[in-house]
C-alpha cells in the first residue's frame, strides 16, 4: 500500500466572520491523481494555498511528505515549497524578462544550482526544446503552460500542484497539457488539480468536491484513464 | 552555472529587457552624480581659484626687520622668499620709505621695485605710465591734486641724506597713482633711484608678499619663515586674510547645501522609481516566493538591480560632472578645474550609497509580498 504524501486533519481556515475551509479531513496517497472541483467561492484556490505552503490554517493539521506543516514560519514553509512542491498556475506567471529556459532555470537557482543543460532536456520533454530562447511574449498560451509545466517540474517535486491548468487554453493546447499530466502520473507523480472543469477532473482518479467550504464529496472515478 | 553567474543574468535580464522603466532612476543617478562631481570639484578648487582671485586685493603677508634696526635686509628677505614654493608666490616688493621735501613741505617717497608692485599690488590704478628710469616717478593723487601736478609735468625735490648736504634734483612725473589707499598720499620712484640718492643699498623698510594660499597654509608659512630666517619678521594681513576665509566658507558651505539638497532629491527620486517597480512587479516576486525564493534573494536582487543602476548611473554622472565642473569653473573663474581621482571615486561611492539608502524602503516592501497573490489571479 502506498504511503500518503499528504494528510489534512480537520483543517479550516476562518477569516473573521468569513469561514473559507470548514473541518476539511483528507488524505493523498503517493501517485494519486486527485482533483478537487467546486464553483467559485468554494474555497478550492485557499485549499491549494494551504496544500502549497502559501497559507497556514487557522484550525487542523497538515502533513506533507510526513511533516507537520501547519505551524512551520514562513521561512521553513518556503523551503517546504522549493524542495517538495511543483506549482502551475492558470495566469502562467512566467518571468517576463527572462527566456524560457531562464525561467526553468530560475527555480532550479532558488532549489539548488541552475544546470542549462537539464532545464533545456525539461524544456524537451514538454516540446519546447525549439523555443528555449524564446521570451514569453513570444509564445502561445499553450507553450506558456508547457514552461510553467516544465518550471514545476525541473527540481522533482513530490507534489504538483495545478490551479485550473487549462483554464486558459484553446481545446487542443488543453489536450496538450492533459497528455502530459498523464504521462507525469505514469512516472509516479502525485498530482492535485484544482478546476471547476468536469472535463479536466474526468482525467483524475479521485475527485473531491467543495461547496462553501466544506468537502460534499469524496468519489473514485474508475472510468477515468488513470483509474 | 554558477550562482553568480545566475544572479548577474537576473539582475541584466530584468534591467535590460525592462530598461524603459528603469531609465527614470538611471537618469536620476546620473544627474545626482553629475552634480555631487561638479560641485565636489568646484569646492575643491574654491580655494585655489579663489585664492589666486583674492591675490587682486594685495599683500597677505608683510616681512619687517626683527632686528633693532628699522630697515630689513634684502638679502635676508631672499632667503625668506626661498621658503615659499615658488608655484604660490605670486610677487614679493620691498618698500622703503624715506622723507624728501617739496617746496619746504615734507612727502613721503617710496622706493620699491615697480615691475614686482605691480603684481603685488594690482589694484593700483595709474593714470599715465609707470616709471622706467631712475628720475621719473608716480605721485599719490593726493598731492597730485593739492600741487596741481599732474602726469608729464616735473618736479624738483630737495633730498637730504644722512650724510653729506642737502640738494636738489628734478624728476619726470610719469603718472598719477589711485589706490584709495596710503599710497594716494605718496611719491613713489624706483628703489634704485632712491637708494642713489639716499645711500644703504640693499635695505628695505618693508616687504609685501602676495602668496595663494589659505589662511592654515600661511600661518604654517609665516611660523616656517620666523623659524628659519631669524632676520625677518613674517606678519600676516589679517584683514585679508579673514575676508578671504570668511567668503570661501560661505561658498564652500553654499556649495555643501546645493550638493546636499540634489541628492536628496536623487534619492527620493530613485526611491520612487524603485517603489514603482516594486509595485508593479509585485506578481512576480509573489512567484519567485512561491517557487522557493527566500526573502533575501528577492532583496539581493534588487538591491542587485539598484547597485547596477549606480554604477552606470554613477559613470556616466562622473562624464558628464566633469563637463558640468569644467564649465562652471569656466564660467566664473575664467580657469579650468582639475579633477582629483579621489572625487571620482566618492562619486561613484555616493552613487551607490544614496541608490542603497533609496532602496531600502522599497525592497523592504518587496519582501512583504505574499506568494499566495500569484494564485488570487492579483
Amino acid at each position: 500500500m502506498s504511503k500518503n504524501i499528504l494528510e489534512l486533519h480537520d483543517v479550516s481556515m476562518i477569516y473573521g466572520p468569513v469561514k473559507a475551509l470548514q473541518n476539511i479531513t483528507l488524505s493523498v496517497q503517493q501517485g494519486e491523481w486527485l482533483a478537487i472541483m467546486g464553483s467559485s467561492g468554494s474555497g478550492k484556490t485557499t485549499m491549494m494555498n494551504i496544500v502549497g505552503c502559501m497559507n497556514k490554517a487557522t484550525h487542523g493539521v497538515v502533513v506533507l511528505d510526513g511533516e507537520k506543516i501547519s505551524r512551520l514560519n514562513a521561512k521553513d514553509l518556503t523551503a517546504i515549497r522549493r524542495d517538495k512542491i511543483g506549482l502551475i498556475f492558470q495566469q502562467f506567471h512566467l518571468i517576463s524578462y527572462l527566456t524560457a529556459v531562464e525561467n526553468v532555470m530560475i527555480a532550479q537557482y532558488y532549489h539548488s544550482l541552475a544546470d542549462e543543460k537539464e532545464a533545456l532536456e525539461a524544456l524537451e520533454r514538454v516540446g519546447l526544446g525549439h523555443r528555449a530562447r524564446h521570451l514569453p511574449r513570444q509564445l502561445s498560451g499553450g507553450e506558456q503552460q508547457r514552461l510553467c509545466i516544465a518550471r514545476a517540474l525541473i527540481n522533482h517535486p513530490k507534489l504538483i500542484l495545478a490551479d485550473e491548468p487549462t483554464g486558459n487554453l484553446d481545446e487542443a493546447n488543453q489536450e496538450t497539457v492533459m497528455n502530459i499530466f498523464h504521462q507525469l502520473h505514469a512516472q509516479g507523480s502525485t498530482i492535485i488539480v484544482v478546476t471547476h472543469s468536469p472535463e479536466v477532473a474526468a482525467h483524475a482518479r479521485r475527485v473531491v468536491h467543495l461547496e462553501y467550504g466544506r468537502m460534499i464529496r469524496d468519489e473514485v472515478n474508475v472510468e477515468c484513464p488513470a483509474a | 552555472m554558477k550562482p553568480q553567474k545566475m544572479y548577474f543574468k537576473i539582475i541584466l535580464s530584468s534591467l535590460v529587457r525592462r530598461r524603459s522603466r528603469m531609465v527614470v532612476a538611471l537618469l536620476a543617478v546620473a544627474v545626482g552624480a553629475t552634480v555631487f562631481l561638479g560641485m565636489g570639484a568646484v569646492y575643491y578648487d574654491i580655494p585655489r581659484q579663489m585664492g589666486r582671485e583674492f591675490r587682486s586685493y594685495g599683500a597677505n603677508m608683510i616681512l619687517v626687520s626683527s632686528g633693532a634696526d628699522s630697515n630689513l635686509s634684502l638679502a635676508e628677505a631672499s632667503r625668506a622668499e626661498a621658503l615659499i614654493p615658488p608655484e604660490k608666490l605670486v610677487g614679493a616688493t620691498p618698500f622703503r620709505y624715506e622723507t624728501m621735501y617739496y617746496n619746504l613741505q615734507g612727502l613721503t617717497v617710496v622706493g620699491t621695485d615697480m615691475q614686482s608692485a605691480r603684481k603685488t599690488s594690482p589694484y593700483w590704478q595709474v593714470q599715465g605710465e609707470w616709471p622706467s628710469a631712475e628720475n621719473q616717478l608716480l605721485l599719490g593723487t593726493d598731492i597730485s591734486e593739492n600741487a596741481r601736478l599732474y602726469a608729464g609735468s616735473f618736479v624738483e625735490l630737495e633730498i637730504v641724506p644722512p650724510r653729506g648736504r642737502k640738494f636738489k634734483k628734478e624728476f619726470q612725473i610719469t603718472g598719477v597713482i589711485r589706490s584709495g589707499g596710503v599710497e594716494d598720499g605718496f611719491v613713489l620712484m624706483p628703489l634704485g633711484a632712491v637708494e642713489n640718492l639716499l645711500g644703504q643699498p640693499g635695505r628695505a623698510s618693508v616687504i609685501e608678499m602676495s602668496i595663494a594660499a589659505d589662511s592654515d597654509e600661511l600661518t604654517l608659512l609665516a611660523e616656517k619663515i620666523q623659524a628659519e630666517a631669524p632676520g625677518v619678521t613674517p606678519r600676516l594681513v589679517k584683514r585679508i586674510m579673514n575676508s578671504e576665509a570668511t567668503v570661501l566658507s560661505k561658498l564652500q558651505v553654499l556649495v555643501y547645501l546645493v550638493t546636499a539638497v540634489v541628492l536628496f532629491l536623487t534619492m527620493i527620486c530613485v526611491g520612487t522609481t524603485m517603489m514603482t517597480v516594486v509595485m508593479e512587479r509585485r506578481q512576480e516576486i509573489g512567484l519567485k516566493k512561491a517557487i522557493g525564493a527566500e526573502n533575501k534573494s528577492i532583496i539581493g536582487e534588487f538591491l542587485g538591480e539598484g547597485l547596477v543602476l549606480a554604477g552606470v548611473g554613477g559613470l556616466l554622472g562622473i562624464g558628464s560632472g566633469y563637463f558640468f565642473a569644467q564649465a562652471v569653473s569656466m564660467s566664473v573663474f575664467g580657469r579650468g578645474v582639475s579633477l582629483p581621482f579621489f572625487l571620482i571615486a566618492l562619486t561613484l561611492a555616493a552613487s551607490l550609497v544614496v541608490t542603497v539608502l533609496a532602496s531600502l524602503l522599497p525592497v523592504t516592501r518587496a519582501t512583504d509580498v505574499e506568494p499566495s497573490l500569484v494564485l488570487r489571479g492579483e
